[in-house]
């Protein structure tokens, strides 16, 4: 009996130290995202999100360029990442059955966990380089190397839930295999590719480590391919290496434009997605 | 399906092509690295990988990347060692403990962590963060450690310790949420078996259901590991980033470098051409390399437990 008391003893010790860690792991989201509105919330205005940043010391200032940036090399990035990542995805999902296939699947899989510093500096020496200047392009061929794994994962997922009675009605029709997987079975998965997509377009809006070495950054607006642009990860990580209070503040302020973004992102997806064969786990 | 027709092909084909993007990456990344690397590699040979030395200037050239190499292992070290039993505690929570209601909102919260910026947790560990650090974990660590080497130096918040706790929290989404698929994917035959047998649900998760999923959970840690080593802003901004010998971990409440880290800081100053620039990108090389054998492992680990493949974020 005492055996028995102990062991329920255990039991019910090891589920509150199950909760202990969920409330471990919350703490540190809560804080970040008090803080961020905390000290970013007031920074916010029409100018600080349209201006360029003033002269150190001077309160007057804002993160334009930095999201100017930001939007250039998401839209860039989109461009040839999201097809490159979305047929590639298709070709796992519709003809993964090989080898081939597989081991595609595995180098895809390593590359969503690669290292970004290194993507930065394979870039720095490939693209930049080569032409001689920083760019947003070269900051966009980073960035897509992070994309392209994440898009390709998620398209592959979700088409792998579209049901083979669909392409055996449309093959049926006589429809070729090619025109079946355009006009139907991305069709259905559309709401998954979408997902993904923007799944990847907020993670890549918060990547860094490879901007450093590819555009390095600018505190004026968007001068050309041939010059160096900014990005609001990079103005972050800047602000927060400066000793001054007033740039310091801008820091947490383009942080809290950076989370507004990625976060709407990723809950609004969520709940969108929510009650769809219950994507995004 | 049976094929038809040329349009077909040629539709696979570039498909094809195009699912290879990711190997032609990596590919791409391993030679142009290698050949940026070959200068440092002639120039110091074996020291790049056993010298503590790290001096630019133009004629006494040394490039030793060992210190950076340990200080990469130790804040991953220390990010498996907080961050694994924090992770798999929420995995069996919300597996085998919890209400069903609240499993789904409390996996989002845990894997919202995932969303946040690495840069964004360098500015609160930085501005926020690091008081606690240095009020809670490292003064009273050094008042009652302080005679051990490793716990040798003043607290101030800026070292491979809060590179270490900063990085358990990163890897928590990572780990917890594959161990708990690795966990849903444990046959309900084998609880059913254990409860049958008088087994409380502690003595079932612990004795069967840990014990069934071990080399998948052991993939995930592995995967949360890989996290850690590539990790890169919120290191850099909070690890303290000393350079030379000064950078080997000999304590944990002294400022550090890991090779990212390294590499954020410094590469961009390193003019091309120099011999220092072909030893930053020696160590993202190595970088590279480390984080390879991990992920590959892992995947491979992964994958063989997991038939039921993961979802995009991680």
């Amino acid at each position: 009996m005492n055996s028995y008391r102990l062991r329920r003893f255990k039991d019910r010790l090891f589920s509150i130290l199950g909760l202990l860690c969920v409330i471990i792991a919350v703490i540190p989201l809560g804080s970040i995202l008090l803080e961020v509105i905390v000290r970013g919330a007031p920074v916010i205005n029409w100018n600080f999100l349209t201006q360029t940043p003033g002269a150190e010391g001077q309160s007057v200032g804002g993160i334009g360029p930095s999201i100017q940036g930001t939007l250039i090399l998401i839209g860039l990035t989109s461009l040839f990442g999201i097809p490159i990542g979305i047929m590639s995805g298709v070709f796992l999902a519709e003809y993964g059955h090989n080898k081939f296939a597989s081991l595609m699947r595995l180098f895809n899989d390593v590359l969503t966990e690669f290292p970004s510093i290194v993507a930065g500096v394979t870039v720095f020496l490939a693209v930049v380089l080569y032409f001689g200047h920083f760019s947003p392009l070269a900051g966009s061929i980073a960035l897509s190397f992070i994309l392209i794994p994440i898009v390709a994962r998620t398209t592959e997922e979700s088409i792998k839930l579209v049901p083979n009675s669909l392409r055996e009605a449309s093959a049926a029709l006589g429809v070729r295999r090619w025109r079946t997987t355009v006009s139907i079975v991305i069709q259905a998965a559309k709401a998954g590719l979408i997902t993904g997509s923007l799944l990847a377009v907020a993670r890549i809006a918060g990547e860094t480590a490879p901007l450093i070495m590819t555009v390095l950054g600018n505190s004026y607006f968007f001068q050309g391919f041939g010059q160096p642009i900014d990005a609001l990860p990079l103005r972050i990580w800047r602000d927060a290496l400066q000793p001054y209070p007033d740039i310091q503040a801008a820091g947490w302020g383009a942080a809290f434009v950076l989370i507004a973004v990625v976060l709407t992102i990723n809950i609004g997806v969520r709940l969108v997605a929510r009650g769809r064969h219950g994507f995004g786990r | 399906m049976v094929s038809f027709g040329r349009g077909d092909s040629t539709f696979k084909l570039i498909a094809g092509i195009l699912a290879g993007s990711a190997l032609a990456i990596l590919a791409v990344s391993g030679y142009t690295l290698l050949t940026g690397a070959l200068p440092v590699l002639n120039a110091d040979g074996l020291y790049f990988f056993f010298g503590t030395n790290w001096n630019p200037v133009i004629g006494r050239e040394i490039f030793g990347a060992l210190p950076y190499l340990l200080g990469t292992l130790v804040t991953s070290a220390i990010a498996l060692i907080i961050g694994v039993p924090i992770s798999l505690g929420i995995a069996i929570f919300l597996s085998e403990m919890s209400p069903r209601r609240v499993r789904v909102p409390i996996s989002y919260l845990v894997e919202l962590l995932a969303a946040v910026p690495s840069v964004v947790y360098g500015l609160w560990g930085v501005f926020v963060f690091r008081f606690y650090v240095i009020d809670y974990i490292e003064t009273p660590l050094s008042n009652y450690l302080g005679w051990l080497p490793a716990f040798s130096g003043t607290p101030f918040g800026l070292d491979i310790l809060s590179a270490g706790i900063i990085l358990s929290i990163m890897i928590i989404p990572t780990v917890s949420s594959i161990s708990r698929e690795i966990i849903t994917a444990v046959p309900n035959s084998i609880r059913e078996g254990a409860y049958s047998i008088g087994a409380t649900r502690w003595e079932v998760i612990r004795n069967w259901v840990l014990a069934y999923g071990r080399s998948g959970i052991f993939g995930a840690v592995i995967l949360g590991l890989g996290r850690a080593v590539g990790e890169t802003m919120a290191v850099t901004m909070v690890i303290g980033n000393t350079v030379g010998p000064a950078a080997v971990p000999t304590s944990l409440l002294k400022g550090g470098q890991t090779m990212a880290s390294l590499i954020a800081n410094g590469f961009i100053e390193a003019s091309p051409g120099t011999l220092e620039i072909s030893a930053y990108i020696g160590v993202g090389l190595l970088l590279m390399i480390v984080a390879l054998i991990i992920n590959i492992g892992a995947q491979l680990m992964v994958t063989r437990v997991l038939k039921v493949k993961r979802g995009a974020i991680e």
